[in-house]
């Protein structure tokens, strides 16, 4: 099965947006590595702006993951709403 | 009235996308002159996806925070000596590698993103490349201010501009950016932010920075990671560029196949360098090079390729070369470079024992039948006294530019020697696929700068290779090249941490 | 005694890159010298650029103005990246307070039909000739010589990509985000008559092959005299007509305007005293452009405030090459 992932810096946001994925997304596989997280997930992986202003409590615009990400793969759809990563098979 | 709310591709449409319009004094050809010539076909530009949206007033807010953060840690960093905080001083030569090696290039990314941020017709696709070239002004800079306190300290990193266009192995990566910036800027873009961005540079970026900071190396492991943020952006313009060629005409696929073909494997060639860096100047391992191999481009190359395959392309020509090679990649550089030590401007070593160790557990297929006997016979010779080094410059490749190291697949202990023949001139080549991307565009080739070739002709301000070094290249002869073992780095870090 | 020798052992090597104490000697360089100067590769391209196979990747000789040493081209703001984007950061974070101000109290409301009009049809439509000075001053990034300057001119680019986005975003409040002004403003731009002559001159601009010339016809001809026209002598007619509250919109391309002059002014300077033939070359570029600048402007100028505008806009522009040693 093809793999979407992405990377990001290990920050004190980011285990924000780690949990906000892996409630979204039940399946994630989630790596620690030196300075970095990587989550993968079988064809597709959302994360929701919703569920990260819940998890962070505060507004979170989908944008500033920028500022934590480090890489990704996979088909990119981003809206004000929500960050969603896919392959087609 | 209260506004109505704009969804963020609506908002993007009517800030940026509408900015063009349907000239009606002047041949719009004249003004986007170069979008024909490579065969390509667009038939529509407003189909071009925007894969981020991003307005320039929350790319200011955004950059600026990752730039405030990314400067507090340099400036931290060289208050407090934050050299003394790494494993072990062998891993600096990394970072002179990188320096030399990486950052030039960043700036070649930079006039070529900023070219066919200019060139091309369509807005969308235009304002996502202007983008990504100040994006790379900014990797050179803060690699430049990551590297400056070392440079205060360490040898090897004091020329690195200097050097870029001049040094017999850095003609491997400035070559490769030369060959993608004279290219047709479909093909730039092809080459660069797809096979260059999208399939290879987080093999270098993800697990090499890692490594930064499993190294204690917190200045480096900071800038490799945010930059690694605009990286994100830029792969995913590879992906869109990819699939909008695509699209837009049946005619394009071959073009773009050939163009995937060729890139994959000046990419692969390109990252010789890397897989050392990964195996050999990384004291503190995270993974192997194969192993990020498998990650990087196995897993992640072979999702994309099947994602790809609806449009018709295929994985590229000679990935199961490349992939065979990978066992050996790093193990022939790293020889290849404690070979001609003289003549580099960092410093090589032999691995210790338990390196060598940890080689032999990542490599079970090849190391100890093929590699660690060398490093056993050079580590007898060292403690006897006599540590060589090969006179003079290798031969190299005249497409990659890449010393003639490689192997056959089938007989590694074999060197891989091709030629052809071209208006009565013999070239030769690395490999096959070196061999086929000379043959296909031998008007560019022959044009190629051979570092070593143009040293013999005279060319390089000196007959003998150190004044080359001294004079031409502006190493510090003695200081910047040699073994590790004896190095002035070497001395002032055991004086470091004795005092 | 050990703190002493600690200090001692930890003396630097060098102060700073060997191309940087080559030009300023071996001290502590500052990070816009480290940046900047000598970053940009000058010799030994391997292929010729098959768009361009007359000149190599890197080539001074693809404008005819001359500089013996391009990185004399400091910018005064010493701007490298994170300083560009920290000082625009700054610069986008008042004039989103400006614009939000402006929306939330709806003060597009209080304006009368008149001044709104004038904003669809004559200022919403300047966000097309922003969009060329983008692709313009982009073109001086791909061609053009010396880290000086060219990252001068890529800082420039997006900010007048930032620009044409701020613009845009006045047609949107004053239609209240249906896009129907952006439509009016741009159905201006393409058939009014008052913006054809100008329309034509951004055509013009963007076949230009000397992108020296281009950064003259452009960055000083063209933005002097607009800037003179709008963001001065209209933010006056603005406030004549009790729409102060406009103002506020164009705070942002008013403080711009500022910081570009200080770089710009101090960069043309210096290319027109390096020699006479260069300063004779821009005299000529300025008077060539100025000519047909003032003639695209007139129509709009007429319109947007009075007949005699256009006149003390030129009036603005002869002062400044006459300050700049352009004579």
């Amino acid at each position: 099965m093809n793999k979407v992932y992405i990377a990001l810096q290990d920050n004190d946001v980011s285990r924000y947006i780690v949990e906000a994925i892996e409630a979204d997304n039940p399946d994630v596989k989630v790596q620690y590595q030196p300075a970095m997280i990587r989550i993968e997930n079988d064809l597709q992986l959302t994360i929701k702006r919703e569920t990260v202003e819940e998890k962070i409590g505060r507004d979170w615009d989908v944008q500033e993951l920028h500022l934590s990400l480090i890489t990704l793969g996979g088909n990119v759809d981003e809206d004000e709403d929500a960050f969603t990563l896919s392959w087609n098979q | 009235m209260a506004a109505k709310k704009l969804n963020m591709k609506d908002k993007y449409k009517m800030l940026t996308r509408d900015l063009d319009w349907e000239f009606s004094y002047q041949d719009r050809k004249e003004a986007f002159p170069y979008e024909e010539y490579e065969g390509i076909k667009i038939t529509d530009w407003s189909k071009w996806e925007d894969p981020f949206r991003l307005t320039m007033d929350a790319y200011w807010k955004y950059q600026a925070e990752k730039e405030k953060k990314l400067y507090a840690i340099f400036d931290a960093f060289a208050q407090n000596n934050g050299h003394l905080n790494i494993s072990d001083p062998r891993y600096v030569n990394a970072l002179k590698v990188f320096l030399g090696g990486v950052t030039p290039v960043e700036y070649q990314a930079y006039q070529g993103f900023a070219h066919v941020g200019r060139q091309f017709g369509g807005v969308g696709a235009r304002v996502a490349c202007q983008m990504q070239s100040i994006d790379e002004l900014r990797h050179v800079q803060t690699q430049i201010h990551a590297m400056s306190h070392y440079n205060k300290f360490f040898d090897g990193l004091h020329n690195w501009n200097g050097m870029q266009d001049k040094v017999w192995y850095m003609s491997v990566p400035t070559s490769f950016f030369h060959d993608a910036r004279s290219s047709g800027p479909f093909e730039f873009l092809l080459a660069i932010s797809f096979s260059f961005e999208y399939v290879l540079t987080n093999l270098l970026f993800v697990p090499f920075m890692s490594g930064a900071a499993y190294n204690g190396d917190m200045a480096t492991v900071t800038f490799g990671f945010s930059s690694q943020s605009d990286e994100a952006r830029h792969m995913t313009l590879g992906l869109e560029v990819i699939k909008f060629l695509l699209e837009q005409h049946e005619d394009n696929v071959p073009i773009v196949q050939k163009w995937v073909d060729k890139w994959f494997w000046r990419g692969t060639r390109v990252l010789g360098i890397v897989s050392m860096m990964m195996d050999y100047m990384l004291p503190n391992k995270v993974m192997s090079w194969r192993e990020a191999w498998e990650i990087y481009f196995e897993q992640a190359g072979g999702a994309l390729f099947k994602d790809l395959a609806r449009y018709g392309i295929k994985p590229p020509k000679y990935v199961d070369i490349a992939t065979a090679q990978m066992d050996h990649m790093s193990h022939q550089t790293w020889w290849n470079f404690y070979n001609f030590g003289e003549a580099a401007g960092f410093h090589t070593w032999i691995p210790s024992d338990k390196e060598l160790d940890w080689l032999s557990e990542k490599y079970p297929q090849t190391f100890d039948k093929y590699y660690r006997p060398r490093w056993e016979l050079a580590k007898k010779m060292e403690a006897e006294g006599k540590r060589f080094y090969s006179k003079g410059l290798p031969q190299l490749c005249n497409t990659c530019q890449v010393a003639m190291i490689n192997t056959e697949v089938d007989d590694p202990t074999m060197l891989v020697y091709r030629s052809t023949e071209y208006k009565g001139e013999k070239y030769h080549f690395c490999s096959d696929g070196c061999h086929d991307i000379f043959v296909d565009e031998p008007e560019k080739f022959v044009q190629s700068w051979l570092p070593v070739h143009q040293i013999l002709q005279g060319n390089c301000g000196g007959a003998d290779l150190e004044t080359v070094m001294r004079e031409y290249y502006g190493m510090d002869v003695g200081v910047d090249n040699l073994d590790m073992k004896g190095s002035p780095d070497e001395l002032r870090w055991k004086e470091w941490k004795s005092a | 005694m050990s703190v002493e020798i600690k200090m001692a052992t930890l003396e630097p090597v060098r102060h700073t890159f060997t191309q940087i104490a080559k030009r300023f000697g071996d001290k502590p360089a500052s990070r816009y010298q480290e940046a900047t100067y000598d970053i940009q590769a000058v010799t030994n391209f391997h292929y010729k650029p098959s768009w361009d196979p007359q000149h190599n990747l890197n080539d001074a000789s693809r404008t005819a103005i001359q500089m013996a040493d391009w990185y004399v081209l400091k910018d005064p703001r010493q701007f490298y990246y994170a300083t560009y984007v920290a000082s625009r950061a700054r610069m986008q974070d008042n004039a989103e307070n400006n614009y939000s101000f402006f929306e939330k109290r709806q003060l597009a409301e209080r304006l009368s039909d008149e001044v709104k009009n004038k904003l669809i049809r004559l200022l919403v439509p300047l966000r097309h000739v922003e969009h060329t000075a983008n692709l313009n001053n982009i073109y001086g990034v791909s061609v053009g010589f010396g880290t000086a300057l060219t990252q001068a001119l890529v800082y420039e680019g997006m900010d007048r990509l930032g620009i044409a986005q701020y613009l845009s975003r006045i047609g949107l409040i004053l239609d209240g985000n249906t896009g129907t002004a952006l439509e009016q403003a741009k159905q201006a731009w393409m058939e009014d008559s008052t913006w054809q002559r100008m329309r034509a001159l951004c055509e013009e601009l963007l076949v230009q092959k000397d992108w020296f010339e281009v950064l003259i016809a452009q960055d000083l001809v063209m933005d002097t005299l607009t800037a003179d026209l709008y963001y001065r002598q209209f933010d006056c007619w603005l406030a004549d007509q009790q729409a102060h509250d406009v103002t506020m919109l164009l705070e942002f391309m008013q403080e711009w305007q500022k910081d570009r002059d200080r770089w710009l002014d101090s960069t043309l300077k210096l290319v027109a005293s390096e020699s006479d033939s260069n300063r004779q070359q821009l005299l000529q570029w300025a008077n060539h452009w100025s000519g047909k600048v003032a003639e695209a402007l007139a129509p709009i100028a007429m319109e947007l405030i009075d007949g005699d505008a256009l006149s003390r806009s030129m009036d603005a522009l002869a002062t400044r090459l006459n300050k700049l040693g352009i004579k």
